[in-house]
């Protein structure tokens, strides 16, 4: 396996991005849409995720280790290309620009959150539906959100993408066009549920 | 001075190491001219358009009825074949410049052995030789081999890593064109022998899996060669034989 190592990375970085991180960006917006709910609703699904048992085991193997090696192994490729949409404006090429643009905006916006809600947490404040209202209630930090949580769906609607030519499944023309459609109808849909749920905490 | 002339700007170099620098030309018009029949003349004639005289411009060339390769160059920033690019259907003022994706030897001239290298890297070629007459391969179906003359169309021209983000002097990749030329390859009755073996290549270090699918190399190729078809089938390929090389018998 060893002369493979890059193969095996790449792929790895591609599956991760679907499973497990995509499947918990999905989640994730689930629940917090619970906030359009109303505040009981949303506190109730925060503490139900919250309070799962194996809490720290899962948070470890689940997102943390894999968002770490994503994001690290990531940024290595973002920073080895080299871009070139004035002389190629074709949409694909637009495409894998956004893609480790947005790559990187989600880093930025992860870490971010993870240090505002998680690390709060560990030093004792609440994860509550008062704590993303205190959040949001700055006009430059809704911006942020917004931005950081279009960016992060845009990544993971397009890296399903590429996830599907990379592993091979989508190889005609005809298949990556349709898979492009599909793709962004989901970016369109997730968006719109996580405006929704920033518009439901102010 | 009446003469209509068509104004060339061209991105010059004078040795592998030396910095690039821009010299104007003015070319006298003549009706059906390429980028060639124009650097042809300056050629026969080196003054530039200041009226000085410099040295000729030197660029690459072959069959001149673009099936080489060899005479690709940057024209009004887009990569192609110089031989066929016709100055009527150009923007003027007509900008060269080398491919830099390749080492330049001198002005338009680049060095394109790396994809040489690549070809015979992945063992682009059909093993026959052997100690004793092997007789007949198996026979193709007429339908594939008519589907993989188009693959085989490809001359090496380079368009495709100089249009390729992720082909650059910071990374390893390959490239589109030696990928696709290991789908042909593999495709061949006699060269799927050896297919495990070059797809065990292009799942090495600076293979296969560097693509990030810009999928410039296909809207670039002048030869129409479906690359990014040719890398998501060898993706698929190479799922499976990272499977067999992990779950698989020794036999795999
Ligand atoms: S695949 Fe097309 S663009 Fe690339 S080297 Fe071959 S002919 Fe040129
Ligand atoms: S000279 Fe052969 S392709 Fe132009």
């Amino acid at each position: 396996m060893a002369g493979n190592r890059e193969f095996f990375n790449r792929r790895l970085h591609s599956l991760l991005g679907v499973i497990p991180i995509g499947l918990f960006l999905l989640q994730h917006l689930t629940v917090n849409h619970f906030a359009t709910d109303g505040v009981d609703a949303f506190n109730k699904a925060a503490n139900f995720m919250g309070n799962l048992p194996f809490r720290y085991v899962l948070e470890t193997v689940v997102i943390y280790l894999p968002l770490l090696f994503h994001a690290i192994y990531g940024l290595y490729i973002a920073f080895t290309a080299k871009n070139n949409v004035s002389r190629f404006g074709h949409f694909r090429n637009w495409m894998f620009l956004v893609q480790r643009i947005t790559g990187v905006i989600t880093l930025i916006f992860i870490t971010w959150h993870v240090w505002e809600t998680r690390v709060a947490a560990a030093f004792g404040a609440e994860v509550n539906f008062q704590m993303m209202q205190d959040i949001l209630s700055s006009p430059l930090m809704f911006a942020f959100y917004v931005v950081g949580i279009l960016s992060a769906i845009f990544h993971f609607a397009n890296g399903l993408w590429s996830f599907l030519v990379s592993w091979g499944i989508t190889q005609s023309p005809r298949s990556q066009a349709i898979s492009t459609y599909f793709t962004m109808a989901v970016f369109v849909l997730l968006s719109i549920v996580g405006i929704q749920t920033l518009l439901a905490f102010v | 001075m009446a003469e209509k002339t068509v104004k060339f700007i061209i991105q010059r170099q004078d040795n592998e190491n030396s910095a690039p620098y821009e010299e104007e030309f003015e070319v006298p018009y003549r009706p059906g001219m390429n980028v060639i029949s124009a650097l042809m003349t300056v050629q026969r004639n080196p003054v530039n358009a200041k009226g000085q005289a410099t040295s000729p411009v030197t660029w690459d060339m072959n069959c001149l009825e673009e099936v080489c390769g060899a005479c690709s160059m940057v024209i009004n920033g887009k990569p192609r074949q110089s031989c066929s690019a016709l100055v009527d259907q150009l923007e003027q003022p007509i900008r060269l410049a080398p491919m830099r994706t390749f080492p330049v030897v001198r002005d338009l001239q680049v060095d394109r052995s790396r994809m040489f290298d690549a070809l015979k890297k992945v063992k682009a070629w059909i093993p026959i030789d052997g100690t004793y007459d092997l007789g007949p391969g198996p026979r193709m179906p007429e339908k594939k081999r008519q589907w993989a003359y188009e693959l085989s169309k490809c001359m090496t021209c380079g368009v495709c890593l100089e249009a390729c983000p992720n082909v650059n002097s910071k990374s390893n990749f390959i490239g589109p064109q030696p990928l696709s030329q290991v789908r042909l390859f593999n495709a061949h009755p006699t060269g799927a022998m050896n297919k495990a073996e070059r797809l065990e290549t292009i799942m090495g270090e600076g293979g296969l899996a560097n693509c990030g699918n810009s999928q410039n190399c296909v809207q670039s190729c002048p030869k129409g060669i479906p690359l990014t078809t040719s890398i998501a089938a060898l993706n698929r390929e190479t799922t499976i034989q990272a499977f067999r090389n992990f779950f698989g018998s020794d036999q795999d």
